[in-house]
């Protein structure tokens, strides 16, 4: 094993003279005070290594001892990740928590998998198969899912199963199976292997285009500005604009199979909500709790930096475990612009040529990188499985035209951005709905939604005009577009996340309350003057809100839904002819709460 | 005995080089001459070159000072003690007061488990409708005070420290000017609460390196009375100074800027303090409110900008009122569901409206006529203003939120509000005509 000792220390980077060979991004241990504190190489020159401490780096000295250990920064993989609260390098904070006290304590590092406990083994595979590195030796039961014990991804070449135990209780440390190459070389396997975060895992047959919608509820994002499986996208916004909320309410109802959440240098308190209330919640597609299907990494903004850059790709990683067993995993950065600033800090005190902000020249192609491994695949026995990356930005000033926004966009499929505009004015969620875009198909047929957001933008159109000409000098015809507008973002664009009935819509209810918008948009009417056209969508908006916060198909939501069609008869006189043609498409809108 | 060490090499900004063995990162040293000495902690190493800040300012050292080792890092005496007392940034007593070295813990230290955090679920109340009503402060919350220069910041935080039911007020000055130093302990003198203040007070005239440490020392010492099972709440006045302090040594150093100057850790520089804010289980809090004063009355300075996106909202001062806009208090839906039902949906409900009355009023500057709608608007903003947004409005929550309810009902029709029906029929005031 290589050893150095220590000659120089700035902030939390470490010079370390080497006696023997290292390897970049190779984990080593420093010696300090009777603890050892995980480091990583990023830059070797000569017989000078440099590292990141992953701890703060108070108390290490000139001549301190270094040991090498000649494994990259990796996870543990393995069942048993699920429900779990981990930091940056996969240390579990509540075992943390129960042997250190409420402080974080430096050099303590726990096993990220309960290595005691027993699971009910089933072989899948017999001996004498050929497989390799991602093929399922057998499956234990983890939580709702079907955990598939696969061979580790390190094993690429095609290998023979010698040996492979029954079924049975076994822990993940106890060999089931024995593999051969052709040379003769024996591996037995456990349930559990390592894996090193910044290398992508691909076992898989090939990588397909994402296409299905990954439903979130929030009617915004589902009906104008998807995501779809398998897809990117990024959530840029102003601090308050509600990006946290956007993320929070995505994690509980996103219609995907995990959700990983890496709190990467944000607040620790709103971690704990996660962390409290998940074990409590129900999850509705499944009944058990939200918790079981969701692993938080929290790396948050008090804990050391370098565990922060590492964080994300720990989250990646367990993604792409979970991926390798044909499921639909979810993951959710708060914020990658916290993550950029890690690189950043690193790269200043490595006195690399900055570039724009002091960011790293290289900012660009890590985040690609990271973007990169999001995907929906099909794996070697056909099913299919993605990751779908959401991201949270934070740009300096609220002003994306700054470097990690930019380099953001040029990579992801769907772009949320907030407005402090629409947040200021309590419009949650404040996603402007203008500017943001998306790659992806969305859960309404493309013409009402392409309809619709005409509406949007002529309407927004005369209402800037109306800061400049005054209502007085705008037609009733453009005033009644501009009303319209206003309509589609006050009952549908708004969202309350706080509201029982109101935070989820789920795809059904979404596509029956925009056929009953579309039919208001689609309406020609007889106002006579602005003031009567006013009176209207005020009336008409208040039953809608009425609407949306009944619980669907509830006597309440009938009788709210027949309330606005009389209502809308009342100064309807006609139909807009292309509108209507949609609207057909659409599958109309009959009285009576039936569609 | 550790060893002297009498050749400073270089003098920079506020940091000196020597050459030393066996030194630690983060070490403390003191820097003596004839007649004067001073506190200084290692910031950089390399073999046997040091780099050390000097807390009292590089002024009158020579290269021929001693510089002695002590083999720890900086630490604070914690006792009940410090109670009623004042000191610098240093520690040092700046109330002739006796010296104190009992009990000495270590500041800085490391952070929260996360696991180990509870959700916060109490509100303080502080009577200020702008606080109470729009932007809860909850306990264990940090939250700034975003001002321009020139506004009445310190004595809303005094008022807030007076009026918040809380065990133990620890306040930590940057730069504060010496009157308002003195006006913080009158006033807090005149409210009783001098036994249970501590002060760390750096003033504008005191070293800067000093004032690096207040927030430092002022959380440490909380953090002991926190874990006593005390409510501490802390007051930091002025942050953005904290923060230049920051930048003056980031430059000295040569490190790299990343936005006007400041160093590419401001954020985590800023959020390893704030982030001490906490409930522990089983014991007491703390609560953080400081002060962020902004340069150019703008907030996407790097100062505001990052403190925005570390605190759990802000309170916006401007023109002697706190601002309904910018960002909300991030933990104020845990606990207006336990105020009254139609906490929420009021507040919400009132600050489009006043968003639409700014709207209108512009309209208005612009010379357009005004048509009904906009003269309701025009006519609550007005009434919202003095009777809400005053900083002289001293009134308990319940008592503001019936006077919204009265304000609304004064102003326009019930389905203007877009509040929905249900709340409509229990709380619009019922001689301002139908409910629908
Ligand atoms: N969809 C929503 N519905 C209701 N309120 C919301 C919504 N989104 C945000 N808010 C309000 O805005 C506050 C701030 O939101 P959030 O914490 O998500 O902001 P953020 O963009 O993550 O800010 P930061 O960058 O500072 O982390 C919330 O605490 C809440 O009061
Ligand atoms: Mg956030």
């Amino acid at each position: 094993m290589t050893k150095g000792r220590v000659v120089g220390i700035n902030g939390n980077m470490v010079t370390v003279e080497v006696a023997g060979d290292v390897t970049m991004n190779e984990v080593a241990y420093v010696s300090c005070a009777g603890k050892k504190l995980k480091s990583e190489v990023i830059r070797i020159r000569g017989r000078l290594a440099e590292m990141q401490v992953f701890e703060m780096s108070r108390g290490i000295g000139v001549g301190d001892e270094v040991e090498f250990t000649a494994e990259l920064l990796s996870v543990r993989l393995g069942p048993g990740l699920l429900a779990q609260v981990y930091d940056g390098l996969q240390n579990p904070l509540p075992e943390l928590a129960a042997q250190c006290g409420f402080f974080l304590e430096r050099g303590v590092y726990l096993s990220p998998l309960d290595e005691k406990k027993e699971w009910p083994f089933t072989p899948t595979a017999s001996p004498g198969d050929t497989v390799t590195a991602g093929d399922a030796l057998g499956t234990v039961p983890e939580g709702i899912f079907s955990h598939r014990i696969m061979v580790p991804f390190q094993f690429r070449e095609p290998l023979r199963i010698e040996r492979i135990v029954p079924v049975g209780a076994y822990r993940i440390l106890d060999t089931i199976a024995e593999l051969s190459d052709e040379k003769g070389g024996r591996f037995p396997v456990t349930m559990t292997f390592t894996w090193p975060v910044k290398r992508p895992v691909t076992c898989y047959r090939e990588r397909l285009r994402p296409a299905d919608p990954m439903v979130t509820q929030i009617r915004i994002i589902d009906t104008f500005i998807p995501v779809a499986r398998g897809g990117t996208y990024c959530i840029p916004g102003p601090f308050g604009a509600g990006k946290t909320v956007l993320q929070q309410v995505t994690s509980r109802n996103a219609d995907v199979d995990i959700v990983i959440i890496a709190a990467c240098g944000e607040r620790a308190g709103e971690v704990v909500e996660t962390l409290r209330e998940f074990p409590k919640l129900a999850d509705p597609r499944t009944g058990r709790m939200l918790m079981e299907r969701t692993i938080i990494i929290c790396n948050t903004s008090s804990m050391p930096v370098a565990a922060r850059e590492a964080s994300v790709y720990t989250a990646i990683t367990l993604a792409e475990y979970y991926r390798q067993m044909g499921l639909h995993i979810l993951l959710l950065a708060d914020s990658t612009s916290r993550w950029a600033q890690a690189l950043r800090e690193m790269s200043g005190r490595l006195e690399e040529i900055p570039g724009e902000e002091a960011f790293p020249a290289y900012l660009e192609s890590v985040i690609a990188g990271f973007y990169e491994r999001a995907g929906l695949v099909r794996l070697r026995d056909r099913s299919t499985g993605s990751i779908t990356i959401g991201g949270t930005v934070s740009p300096a000033g609220g002003n994306f035209d700054e470097p990690v926004t930019q380099s953001t966009l040029k990579v992801v499929g769907a772009f949320h951005g907030l407005s402090r505009e629409r947040s200021d004015a309590r419009k949650y969620p404040a996603i402007h709905p203008l500017e943001s875009w998306s790659k992806y198909p969305g859960l309404i047929h493309a013409a009402g939604t392409e309809y619709a957001r005409d509406i949007l933008f002529r309407g927004n159109e005369v209402g800037q005009m109306m800061k400049v000409v005054g209502e007085e000098g705008t037609a009733l015809e453009d005033y009644e577009l501009y009303l319209k507008s206003e309509f589609i973002d006050s009952v549908y664009l708004q969202q309350d996340s706080y509201d029982p009935v109101d935070a989820a819509v789920p795809t059904e209810r979404q596509r029956h309350v925009f056929r009953l918008l579309f039919k208001v948009l689609a309406s020609r009417f007889d106002f006579g003057s602005k003031e009567m056209a006013r009176f209207f969508f005020n009336q008409l908006r208040q039953k809608f809100l009425d609407y949306n916060g009944a619980p669907w198909q509830s006597d309440d939501f009938r009788r709210y839904e027949d309330e606005i069609l009389s209502f809308l008869e009342t100064k309807r006189s006609g139909e807009d002819e292309e509108g209507d043609r949609i609207l057909k498409e659409l599958g109309g809108v009959t009285a009576g709460g039936a569609s | 005995m550790k060893k002297i060490y009498s050749r400073i090499e270089a003098i920079a900004g506020n940091v000196i080089t020597v050459h030393a063995g066996g030194v630690r990162n983060g070490e403390l040293a003191v820097v003596s001459s004839a007649g004067r000495s001073s506190l200084a902690e290692v910031i950089r190493l390399h073999k046997e070159k040091v780099s050390l800040q000097v807390f009292a300012g590089s002024r009158g050292i020579s290269t021929g000072d001693r510089v002695r080792f002590l083999g720890h890092p900086m630490r604070v005496s914690f006792s009940a003690d410090l109670l009623g007392r004042i000191f610098d940034g240093g520690g040092k007593p700046r109330d002739h007061g006796p010296e104190l070295d009992e009990n000495m813990i270590e500041i800085g230290g490391p952070a929260v488990n996360p696991a180990q955090r509870i959700i916060p679920r109490n509100m303080i109340r502080t009577n200020i409708p702008m606080i109470d009503l729009f932007n809860s402060l909850v306990e264990s919350q940090k939250l700034p005070v975003f001002s321009v220069s020139g506004e009445p910041y310190n004595p809303l935080l005094a008022r807030i420290a007076l009026q918040a039911e809380v065990d133990l007020i620890i306040l930590g000055g940057m730069g504060l000017k010496h009157d308002d130093y003195l006006f913080f302990r009158e006033t807090l003198e005149k409210g009783g609460a001098l036994n249970r203040t501590v002060f760390f007070i750096h003033t504008a005239s005191d070293p800067i390196v000093e004032c690096l440490l207040v927030p430092d020392i002022a959380l440490a010492v909380a953090e002991g009375f926190a874990l006593q099972g005390r409510k501490v709440l802390v007051l930091l006045s002025d942050m953005t100074n904290f923060a230049d302090a920051l930048k003056e040594i980031a430059i000295t150093m040569e490190q790299v800027p990343s936005n006007r100057g400041y160093p590419g850790d401001l954020y985590s520089q800023l959020a390893a303090r704030y982030e001490k804010a906490v409930d522990f289980s089983g014991a007491g809090s703390i609560t953080i409110l400081g002060v962020t004063t902004m340069p150019g009355d703008d907030v996407t300075h790097p100062v505001p900008d990052n403190t925005g996106y570390i605190t759990e909202g802000q309170y916006y001062l401007k023109n002697g009122r706190i601002e309904p806009f910018g960002s909300l208090s991030r933990l104020k839906q845990l606990v207006n569901n336990q105020t009254r039902g139609d906490h929420r949906a009021l507040m919400d409900s009132m600050i489009t409206l006043y968003a639409a009355y700014k709207e209108s009023l512009e309209k208005k500057a612009m010379g357009f006529k005004m048509t009904d709608w906009d003269r309701k608007l025009l006519k609550y903003g007005v009434i919202f203003e003095r009777e809400m947004m005053d900083l002289s409005v001293n009134i308990p929550l319940e008592t503001a939120l019936d006077n919204g309810w009265r304000i609304l009902a004064s102003c326009f029709s019930p389905e203007e509000t877009r509040l929905r029906s249900e709340l409509l029929h229990k709380y619009w005031p019922s001689r301002e005509g139908e409910t629908d």
